[in-house]
């Protein structure tokens, strides 16, 4: 198996290359804006730094948020097309999860924990996982200051977390996901057959649109209405 | 000629996923998803909702245009992507999937300019551009007149919509008659059944005085809409193809005039046409009638290469492939203010 893996949920664009036995390279960008500029040229850098090729590739995982839209589609529909080029499967792992994983393997937490992201408009996107690392509530979104007391009482991981340290009272690393916990993680499902997601996004929220009132009168003190 | 590059071209830039694929100047293969009907009870396009709607139809849109072209992915030598200008989150998923597929097939990559795209498409109907040509492109987001020396590279702008563009227009006015969207099909429609003398509407911009190659058209829609409600005031029905005809008059009559003096003063001998309102039906027979009286060659392709698809920006990035342009990086970024000066994006 050598599975390429990447994430581009969050700020950290991650890239990570796993055969079965470990991660065989790695890379992490910080930045925000920026996903559709630095994700192609890591995964090439990736592919180069562990002296493989693309073609070698025999499965291809990629978180599938959630997070904000448009960092998340770079990241899927990259996926996609590399698998639909390369006729290879494509595994979705639920970005938290990713999230959750790293926390564990760097011992930052033990016992059950909460995981959470920026999900902007003063919401995050977060997820509850028990002792044995096991999501056991969402994905969901809401305001920090909304979440149940027993969830916000958790040791709490991510970017969401340190933004809302007021609310979550016991905040810790890693702050975002990396391709290499993404990878592991999904080494582990398709080995020990735990199965992983579609690779769909999941947004969470429905997209934002209005449906216009009517158009607007021109001449002032005109009827209104359509002809 | 099997050994002209196969091209595959993504366009992603508004409402349409467009999928073609070109060898050469030969059209393959023009798959088309289109998330219009998704939009329509919005009255325009929901950027997040076209977005949504790229990233679901990228890969079946691709297997149709292989499938219909008759070519593996593995024949593919370059990889077209409209990296602007248009809806940035809209544009990103384009470019991030014709980046996955440049990485994964190992060939180039090249992030080419949506409105020289439109320009270009008609080689795949005509034959090669001629060079220079004035370029009239009218669409939903734009109006502009281009001086086109070389459409890889050298693109000049004479004039553009101060305001409104004239498919922006034709939206609008239909929205005034209640006639839904897009509103410039439904109007070309209407506008048969109508006498398109029947009102005088103003023609922005024409006076002796105004900028030559600008355009304007809010004048024009604030005063159909003026028109009409003065008519719904007074409890009289609507004429509405008489407004149609004589709106579509009035927005054909300024771009043609202009297109043609625009050849004139620049020594151009052909005309091209591009863009979603250069399929109208009244611009292209009286864009002809002017062009064939001042001895204009006349070049638009049909209404189906004229409003967006993947075919336009396979067409160009098939060129920069024949004229040796170094390929973009994969670090373009998605620029939905590319300027039409730009016709590749490079790093
Ligand atoms: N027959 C027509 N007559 C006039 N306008 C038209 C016609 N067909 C399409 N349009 C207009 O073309 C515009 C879409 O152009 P297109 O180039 O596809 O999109 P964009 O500007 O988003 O790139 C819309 O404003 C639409 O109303
Ligand atoms: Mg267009």
């Amino acid at each position: 198996m050598l599975l390429l893996a990447f994430d581009t949920a969050t700020p950290a664009v991650t890239v990570a290359l796993h055969d079965d036995s470990g991660v065989l390279a790695d890379s992490t960008r910080v930045d925000a804006r920026r996903q559709g500029e630095l994700l192609a040229p890591g995964i090439v850098d990736v592919l180069r730094a562990a002296g493989r090729t693309r073609a070698e590739l025999t499965d291809i995982a990629v978180g599938v948020g959630p997070g904000p839209y448009t960092g998340l589609r770079v990241g899927i529909v990259t996926a996609l097309a590399l698998g639909d080029a390369l006729g290879v499967p494509v595994h979705g792992v639920c970005t938290l999860d990713a999230l959750a994983y790293a926390a564990r393997r760097d011992g930052t937490v033990t016992g059950p924990f909460v995981a959470a992201t920026d999900a902007r408009r003063k919401e995050v996107y977060w997820a509850r996982y028990d002792e044995a690392g096991a999501r056991v509530e969402g994905p969901a979104v809401d305001r920090a200051g909304e979440l149940a007391e027993e969830v916000r009482g958790l040791p709490a991981v991510g970017a969401g977390a340190a933004l809302y340290a007021s609310e979550f009272g016991d905040v810790r690393l890693p702050e975002h996901p990396d391709a290499a916990a993404l990878a592991a993680f999904a080494v582990e499902r398709l080995v020990g057959g735990g199965g992983l997601l579609a690779a769909e996004p999941l947004y969470l929220r429905r997209p934002d649109a209005q449906v216009p009132v009517g158009y607007k009168v021109v001449t002032p003190g005109g009827p209104g209405g359509r002809a | 000629m099997a050994d002209e590059p196969l091209v595959l071209g993504i366009e992603t830039s508004c409402d349409e996923t467009g999928i073609g694929i070109v060898r050469g100047t030969t059209l393959l293969a023009d798959a088309v998803a289109s998330s219009v009907d998704e939009h329509a009870r919005f009255g325009g396009v929901v950027p997040e909702v076209a977005s949504r709607a790229h990233l679901e139809a990228m890969v079946p849109t691709v297997r149709r245009a292989l499938a219909d072209a008759g070519v593996t992915m593995h024949d593919i030598d370059a990889i077209a992507v409209t990296s602007g200008p248009g809806l940035a989150g809209a544009l990103l998923v384009g470019v991030a999937a014709a980046k996955g597929y440049a990485v994964a097939l190992d060939k180039p990559l090249y992030g080419v300019n949506h409105l020289a795209s439109h320009v270009c498409v008609d080689q795949l109907e005509h034959g090669k551009l001629p060079e220079p040509c004035m370029a009239l492109l009218v669409s939903g987001g734009h109006s502009s007149l281009l001086l086109v020396p070389d459409i890889t590279a050298d693109v000049r702008p004479l004039g553009s919509t101060i305001d409104d563009a004239a498919g922006e227009a034709f939206d609008k006015v239909a929205r005034v008659l209640g006639l839904g969207f897009p509103g410039g099909p439904v109007i070309d429609r209407w506008a048969r059944e109508g006498d398109r003398s029947a009102i005088v509407f103003p023609r922005g911009l024409t006076g002796p005085r105004d900028a030559p190659f600008d355009f304007s058209f809010s004048g024009l829609k604030t005063s159909v809409a003026r028109w009409v409600e003065a008519r719904q005031r007074a409890g009289e029905t609507v004429p509405v193809a008489d407004v149609a005809a004589s709106f579509q008059e009035a927005v054909v009559d300024v771009l043609t005039r202009k297109a043609i003096r625009a050849c004139k003063e620049n020594g151009v001998e052909h005309l091209m046409m591009g863009g979603g309102v250069s399929a109208n039906s009244r611009l292209r027979a009286l864009a002809q009638e002017r062009c064939d009286a001042a001895g204009i060659v006349l070049r638009v392709p049909r209404p189906g290469l004229c409003t967006d698809n993947g075919a336009m920006v396979a067409a160009l990035g098939a060129e920069m492939v024949a004229r040796d342009r170094a390929p973009s990086t994969l670090s373009i970024p998605a620029d939905s203010s590319m300027p039409v000066t730009v016709s590749q994006a490079l790093s």
